[in-house]
């Protein structure tokens, strides 16, 4: 792990990029990167997270700036410029199911090719995917994601990288952790090395490869 | 009263001691105001909470701790947070023994269409996909109509949410089962007739011979 300042995290990521943004409707998003990426112009960049939050919050700010090519999300139902712009052909959206999109995003992060899941069986979501039997029960086979990036949002980081996180602000960033190539983490707070029990870390610092310093 | 309280009171009733319960946004949301006094439910909320309280005032809102809709809520003593892998597990594994969702549609097969209208509206489908097919038990709330067209219909013509149909729908009329793919009606509410609901309602339902009235205080 290397610390870094956010104009530094933000350069290494090119245009054309694919990032896992933590986050849901904005909490958890970590946001300073969210500005930076607007501030050095970034294009063409695909976004996978659980949604695209709003006008002016996370992910919101990546869409009204036209920095993303692609959204890989379960909802964007609180952003109409997202769904302007999709409408427009300007974004395209593909809506995943949010207990599938976490697992996709899980199997990339755990070495799996994939999941089975019920959810989605019978309804268009199973639309162009192969469903499988098992014990009875059909499934649909649900693919790993991958990213280039993991954008993560953590509440306390010590200074190796070790991330905790706090109450709803956990959702997805722990899991893009272990699923992004590059891990950009930011943190609210920067603690010495054994103030977070061995107990309490959730993200090791072992896979963070960025922490923002504050 | 109004509809969206009969709904909510109602659904209230189904309410048991140690249950784990995730509502919806909108009409489910405010089941948990009516939860019957001295038991203890546990509410989930699927961005990665159980524990879910009240709505806190304006100037003790935490900006972590938000609901399935991103609004601020509070935890309750007890509360747990964890990650959205896990909160799917939940939904998906069969731990969440009911949840409350909206609808757009019911069919006469119990089947849910609740997450888009094509052309119109186009949200995503969020958690509701998983909600419907791996919560042990599936409760709509919902007006009986919308602007005088059925909600209930003999087949969904919107996309449906899941394959897996819903166990009781609830709306301001009436409270309908589904029973091995047929829609029973339960009960009608307070100073509603049987010919009203039917009359009120697209898709065939089995009515006994005699439908007691919801108890609502």
């Amino acid at each position: 792990m290397q610390t870094t300042t956010v104009e530094e995290a933000v350069s290494r990521i090119p245009d054309g990029a694919s990032l896992m943004v933590g986050g849901f409707m904005g909490v958890g998003t970590p946001e300073r990167l969210m500005d930076e990426l607007v501030r050095q112009g970034k294009r063409n960049l695909a976004v996978i997270a659980n949604d695209t939050a709003m006008p002016g919050v996370g992910i919101g700010k990546l869409v009204s700036a036209g920095l993303l090519r692609k959204a890989i999300t379960s909802h964007i139902g609180l952003n109409p410029e997202t769904q302007k712009k999709m409408l427009a052909g300007e974004i395209e959206v593909d809506l995943v199911p949010q207990g599938t999109l976490i697992e996709r995003i899980r199997s990339a992060g755990y070495g799996l090719g994939g999941v089975l899941t019920p959810t989605g069986v019978g309804t268009v979501v199973e639309e162009g995917k192969r469903k499988l039997e098992v014990d009875g029960r059909e499934y649909l086979l649900e693919t790993a994601l991958h990213a280039d990036f993991a954008l993560v949002q953590a509440f306390l980081s010590d200074y190796f990288g070790n991330l905790t996180y706090v109450l709803t602000a956990r959702n997805f960033n722990p899991v893009i952790a272990m699923a992004g190539k590059t891990v950009i983490a930011d943190a609210e707070h920067v603690v010495p090395v054994g103030m977070i029990s061995p107990d309490h870390i959730i993200t090791p610092a072992a896979i963070v490869d960025y922490l923002v310093r504050t | 009263m109004d509809a969206q309280t009969v709904i909510a009171k109602r659904i209230a009733q189904e309410l048991r001691a140690g249950m784990l319960v995730n509502l919806g946004i909108g009409i489910p949301t405010r089941v948990a105001n009516f939860v019957p006094p001295g038991i203890h439910v546990y509410f989930q909320s699927e961005n990665g909470l159980i524990g879910t309280g009240p709505i806190p005032e304006e100037a003790m809102t935490q900006p972590r701790l938000t609901d399935a809709g991103g609004r601020p809520v509070t935890a309750v003593p007890g509360a747990v947070a964890f990650d959205s892998a896990f909160s799917f597990g939940l939904i998906r594994g069969g731990h969440v023994d009911m949840t409350v969702l909206g609808g757009l549609q019911v069919d006469e097969r119990g089947l849910l269409a609740n997450w888009m209208i094509p052309g119109k509206m186009v949200p995503g489908m969020g958690g509701a996909m998983d909600l419907a097919t791996g919560a042990k038990r599936v409760v709509v709330a919902m007006q009986h109509s919308a602007k005088g067209k059925a909600k209930i219909v003999r087949q969904c013509s919107l996309p449906l949410t899941s394959s897996r149909p819903i166990d009781l729908v609830v709306t301001e009329l009436a409270v309908l089962a589904q029973v091995d793919g047929h829609l029973e009606l339960l009960e009608t509410a307070p100073g509603v007739t049987v010919a009203q609901v039917l009359a009120a309602t697209e898709a065939k339902l089995e009515v006994p011979a005699a439908v007691p009235t919801m108890r609502i205080e």
